[in-house]
């Protein structure tokens, strides 16, 4: 419990003594590359491969006469965007964005660089953390639609290559029966994790004591409590919005 | 000039500081000596202001750091520079970017200017050219110059100096002590330093206090030091055998 009410005054702390609004812009674009354009191949890889996978596993599960073969193309796409992308993709970026943002600031703990900062009078906490909070919260959720994107077609891809289903019962899968709300879901959910999974990392890291030894410590503590929280909050999210 | 007033820090019921008093003075170098574990970097983390103390004062020219508003410490704190231990110097930017950080953060120069104060601080410190090197390819020694270049760019008021020659080599701890005297008296600010290296006491120990267990035994220049009559600052001062036989007789001065 003290844990959770230090992260909160934690967060609160973010907001307070803010700086120069042209100072966090800089931050936020270099976060963004960081956190976001760097995650793009493994995200891609990821995605791909998870979506070529559902494809090949539901037709192996899916062997009736009585359901359209079409019907593959449809659970691809419906688990793709309500679960696979959002959620798998930000478990995928909790362990590599996670580690590194509290590895970083874990580093930056204890060869005193955060203590240069807070003797200069700058809020350290909202220089450091603020613009990796905003970063994560937009580039996630463009990484999830990327995911879906490619999922889809990995699924595509798999499924006509091996023969499962030809490509025009594949294209009449996925526009079967299509919701549009599934797509805003899909958007929240990452929205909600990159808030989460920056957050507890940043907060694992900036209160990293020790040495080395204890950096690794907070990298592999970050990455579980993110993934943790990330199954709690999906499933919060499922029961609100739907 | 700081002023310190009883002093006293404790963790976890374990007493640190026990009410530490003293005067540390405009354009001297005043040091702060001690063994390992006896609270000068926690006596100079509530100094700058990283550590509340559990109780006493920290004046700076008469102004109390932490009775004061956030603004108050705001100001205060940017007239302090402060070299650490390590250099803590930023890894993910050059040293050009490092020296420029202040200026970039906290005050609104043109572009113009923070280049050539930026040039006048590394050329001050002995390092023109390699501003664009990055901290990893520099030397310790450089990086504690960087530091210093660091520490007075924003023209600084109050130096503080985290052992600014702990691992590196004699002749480069020397150039380093060198340097903080110099600026020191330069500069006219007031200059603390924290170390255990008898050397930089005998160099640039104009005001020297010494801490024994969370406590102010003795306070005076460098010259005296060495006659002090206190057995725990001549075991300190004396510990290395080259001086061991150049201790003073028992009674030879006072405390």
């Amino acid at each position: 419990m003290v844990t959770i009410g230090k992260y909160f005054v934690f967060l609160g702390y973010l907001f307070t003594r803010r700086e120069k609004l042209s100072i966090y812009w800089t931050r936020f674009l270099e976060e963004a590359v960081n956190i976001g354009v760097n995650s793009v191949f493994i995200v891609a890889i990821v995605s791909t491969f998870i979506g070529a996978v559902s494809c090949i596993q539901t037709a192996y599960n899916l062997v009736s006469p009585f359901i359209p073969v079409s019907t593959v193309a449809l659970i691809v796409r419906d688990m793709e965007i309500l679960e696979l992308a959002p959620t798998i993709t930000c478990v995928v970026l909790a362990g590599k964005v996670g580690s590194n943002i509290a590895g970083e600031l874990g580093t930056m703990r204890i060869t005193e660089q955060v203590d240069a900062l807070e003797v200069m009078g700058i809020n350290s906490a909202s220089y450091l953390v603020l613009p990796k909070v905003i970063a994560a919260m937009v580039t996630f959720p463009m990484l999830v639609i990327l995911s879906a994107f490619l999922g889809i077609l990995g699924g595509y891809l798999a499924g006509t290559l091996t023969g499962v289903l030809t490509p025009k019962d594949y294209v009449e899968g996925i526009r079967d029966s299509f919701v549009p709300y599934n797509i805003f879901f899909m958007c929240v959910k990452p929205f909600v994790f990159g808030f989460l999974i920056s957050t507890i990392s940043s907060y694992q890291g900036y209160f990293t004591k020790g040495g080395a030894l204890e950096v690794g410590q907070s990298s592999t503590q970050a990455v579980t409590n993110s993934c943790i929280a990330i199954l709690v909050a999906d499933y919060l999210l499922a029961q609100l919005f739907l | 000039m700081i002023e310190l007033k009883d002093i006293a820090k404790a963790f976890n019921g374990n007493e640190v500081l026990k009410g530490i008093s003293g005067t540390l003075r405009k354009g001297e170098t005043n040091l702060i000596i001690g063994g390992s574990g006896t609270g000068k970097s926690v006596l100079l983390k509530c100094v700058i202001g990283l550590i509340k103390p559990d109780r006493g004062q920290i004046l700076y020219d008469g102004r109390d750091f932490y009775r004061g508003d956030d603004e108050d410490k705001q100001a205060i704190r940017r007239e302090m520079g402060v070299l650490f231990q390590g250099g803590a110097l930023f890894d993910s930017k050059t040293v050009e970017q490092n020296v420029r950080f202040p200026l970039d953060m906290l005050t609104s120069q043109s572009e113009a200017e923070k280049r050539e104060r930026v040039e006048f601080c590394l050329q001050r410190v002995g390092l023109e050219g390699t501003g664009k090197r990055m901290p990893s390819e520099i030397s310790g020694g450089m990086k504690k110059r960087v530091g210093i270049a660091r520490a007075i760019v924003m023209n600084p008021k109050y130096l503080f100096c985290d052992e600014p020659n702990s691992g590196l080599d004699p002749l480069t701890a020397v150039k380093i002590d060198e340097l903080i005297k110099e600026i020191t008296e330069e500069y006219q600010i007031t200059t603390i330093v924290i170390t255990h290296d008898m050397n930089s006491v005998m160099e640039i120990g104009q005001n020297v206090m010494f801490l024994y267990k969370g406590l102010k035994l003795w306070e005076g220049d460098n010259v005296s030091l060495i006659h002090s009559s206190v057995p725990e600052l001549n075991e300190f001062v004396f510990a290395n055998k080259l001086l061991r036989d150049q201790a003073p007789k028992p009674n030879s001065t006072a405390r």
